[in-house]
């Protein structure tokens, strides 16, 4: 994404309200995340360190404004460090998983023939498998915490982002510029870096800002089933967890972290359906007219 | 001297078909296509679309590998060329494409896509690149402010004179034009044109011109060869071409320029081939012209007439010009 690019995004996210809402959600979040330890009114809590009995499912007050869990801790500075790790894990499983898939589907899709043709069926492999079963197997294989977490989630999200280098790569080879490459004598290496990859990256952006949500939300589902993060980690979805068992007596405890997780999804989703109608020509003249 | 030397080139296509990709037929794009093209000197292939001009021009170019045949520049078969040679190769022959936004990365600078060539052959700084960059776009007619301007900021003009700047960086002694101005108007046309002949009078270059155009070939072109359905048939230099055109095919093809004056247009009688050009995957048995010639006689489709020399630098591939 070009400097100018970057700046007409953020120029139409300006303009349209539900983009902006999806923009001033992302930024808090990463806001949290980043300053979580610091902003928690109860630090001890929040990592989990402690166990206030006389505190036990306190409901939602000024002092607890997300109330207190079983065992006494505050949700709120709870659900703000867990801000934090499911920043970690969004940036990790996606970060990895690009690592993974855009070389093999740019080199898969740049020379073809068999050795193409074999890191495509490869990838197919991957993709046979349900996303979330594959990384359900594989997180309890590798056992339960926050790297082991990454590490299962990417495994099965990187056959997406090659498949959809592939077929981008694809398009773009047979273009008169790669040829014109190809004239100058650039050896295929740079070729792919400097004109197929930078060319082929504008859907892949959109796509990895929309996984960052779902990234999220595949983590918090490993943890509730017990395959996650470990306790006490206050990630979401581990938090909804805890909080299922005593849903009757603290109802809080369990919904607060399950409305960060929604809010969050949600702010990627609006964020980067901004990106894409950004990066649309079509869209963009679309967008345009509209507001005319 | 000649510079670069077409001996017998074929280019087939196969068409695979089925699970397992088993060959069915070949495309025969360029079917026994010789010429030659000396230092300087300005060589055109016409035709339709789909006479092979533009297969020719990515055999020299090295994007395909010939069927079989040879290209021979400056003295080398270059069809098997490897490693350093190569790339020599590429620093000698470039090449000019249809459409200067396709051929131009959208994500580059301009100072940038003229210097990639410089740096991808000599041992020089990005900045010294960039450097030169800039003279040769000076050379060919843009003002150094545009050269951090992308490719879409430029007209259709502009774009295609950073193109001739890449291709012009190396100082090669062959640029392959594809249709170097059918993409642009008519005003931008005749500019590129006067710019690409001052440049080959002055880094004494050679041209081969691929175009439709048959304006644009008379105006800039040395020696002119006509193509039909993957063969040369007829070759000649640019006037005798135009003034006395000897195959039935070259005939119709200038026949449908329009003219212009309204006094001249009455005199001339417009020849009309009837018909499609027949595929290239079966080809007419005989002379590929046959079944649509004019002037068809019976040993048309018996055999493949040869290229019969008629007069200096001129050759003709028809049965008509056979000495009895």
């Amino acid at each position: 994404m070009s400097f100018e690019e970057a700046r007409l995004i953020f120029k139409l996210i300006r303009v349209n309200p539900i983009s902006m809402t999806g923009l001033i959600i992302v930024t808090a979040f990463v806001v949290m995340g980043l300053l979580a330890p610091y902003i928690t009114p109860y630090p001890e809590d929040a990592w989990g360190l402690t166990y206030n009995i006389e505190k036990r499912y306190l409901p939602p007050s000024l002092e607890h404004p997300f109330g207190t869990d079983e065992m006494g801790r505050d949700v709120f500075s709870r659900v703000i460090l867990g801000a934090r790790f499911s920043l970690l894990i969004s940036v990790g499983v996606v970060g990895l998983a690009l690592l993974i898939g855009i070389p093999i589907g740019l080199v898969a899709g740049y020379l073809g023939g068999r050795a193409g043709t074999l890191l495509m069926r490869i990838t197919d492999m991957f993709l046979a498998f349900p996303p979330l079963l594959l990384a359900i197997a594989l997180a309890a294989t590798l056992g339960r915490g926050l790297v082991n977490v990454i590490i299962a989630l990417a495994i099965s999200w990187w056959p997406w982002y090659s498949r959809l280098v592939y077929v981008q790569v694809n398009s773009i080879k047979n273009l008169p510029y790669v040829d014109a490459a190809k004239i100058i004598g650039l050896s295929p290496f740079k070729i792919m870096v400097r004109h197929v990859l930078p060319n082929a990256l504008t859907p892949v952006t959109v796509q990895a800002a929309l996984d960052m949500g779902s990234a999220i939300l595949e983590a918090a589902g490993l943890s509730f089933l017990g395959v996650g993060v470990k306790p006490p980690t206050p990630e979401w979805g581990l938090l909804v967890s805890e909080g299922w068992a005593t849903i009757n007596i603290a109802w809080w405890s369990s919904l607060f972290p399950g409305l960060a997780i929604l809010v969050t999804v949600i702010g990627f989703n609006l964020l980067a359906d901004a990106v894409r109608e950004a990066m649309d020509p079509r869209l963009r003249k679309a967008i345009v007219m509209r507001r005319l | 001297m000649t510079l670069l030397n077409v001996v017998n080139l074929k280019k087939y296509f196969p068409i695979r078909k089925g699970l397992f990709g088993r060959v069915v037929g070949y495309v025969k794009a360029v079917d026994n296509v010789s010429f030659s093209i000396s230092e300087n000197e300005v060589f055109s292939l016409v035709g339709e679309s789909g006479s092979g001009k533009t297969t020719i021009a990515r055999c020299i170019l090295k994007l395909y590998d010939p069927t079989d045949g040879k290209i021979i520049f400056e003295g080398k078969d270059i069809t098997r060329l490897k490693g350093k040679d190569l790339k020599d190769y590429h620093r000698k022959v470039q090449a000019v494409f249809q459409n200067p936004f396709l051929s131009l990365n959208p994500r580059m600078r301009i100072a940038d896509i003229v210097a990639e060539p410089l740096l991808a052959h000599m041992k020089i700084s990005r900045n010294e690149a960039r450097k030169t960059a800039i003279k040769v776009l000076e050379r060919v007619g843009l003002s150094a402010s545009l050269a951090r301007r992308f490719p879409s900021d430029l007209s259709g003009g502009q774009a295609q004179r950073v193109a001739i700047a890449r291709a012009l960086a190396l100082k090669p002694k062959l640029i392959v034009l594809d249709e170097p101005t059918s993409a642009l108007d008519v005003s931008v046309q005749a500019q590129i044109l006067n710019l690409l002949e001052d440049l080959s009078r002055e880094y004494k270059l050679s041209y081969l011109l691929i175009s439709h155009d048959l304006s644009v070939v008379r105006y800039i072109s040395d020696r002119v060869g006509v193509m039909y359905l993957g063969n040369i048939v007829e070759e000649a230099l640019t006037e005798v071409l135009f003034e006395s055109p000897l195959h039935p095919y070259t005939q119709a093809l200038l026949s449908a320029v329009p003219e212009p004056d309204p006094s001249l247009k009455k005199l001339r009688k417009r020849i009309m081939l009837p018909g499609e050009p027949p595929s290239s995957i079966s080809p007419p048995k005989g002379c590929r012209l046959h079944p649509r010639c004019p002037r068809v006689m019976d040993v048309c489709s018996k055999g493949e007439p040869p290229l019969i020399e008629v007069g200096e630098a001129h050759k003709v591939k028809c049965w008509l010009y056979a000495k009895k």
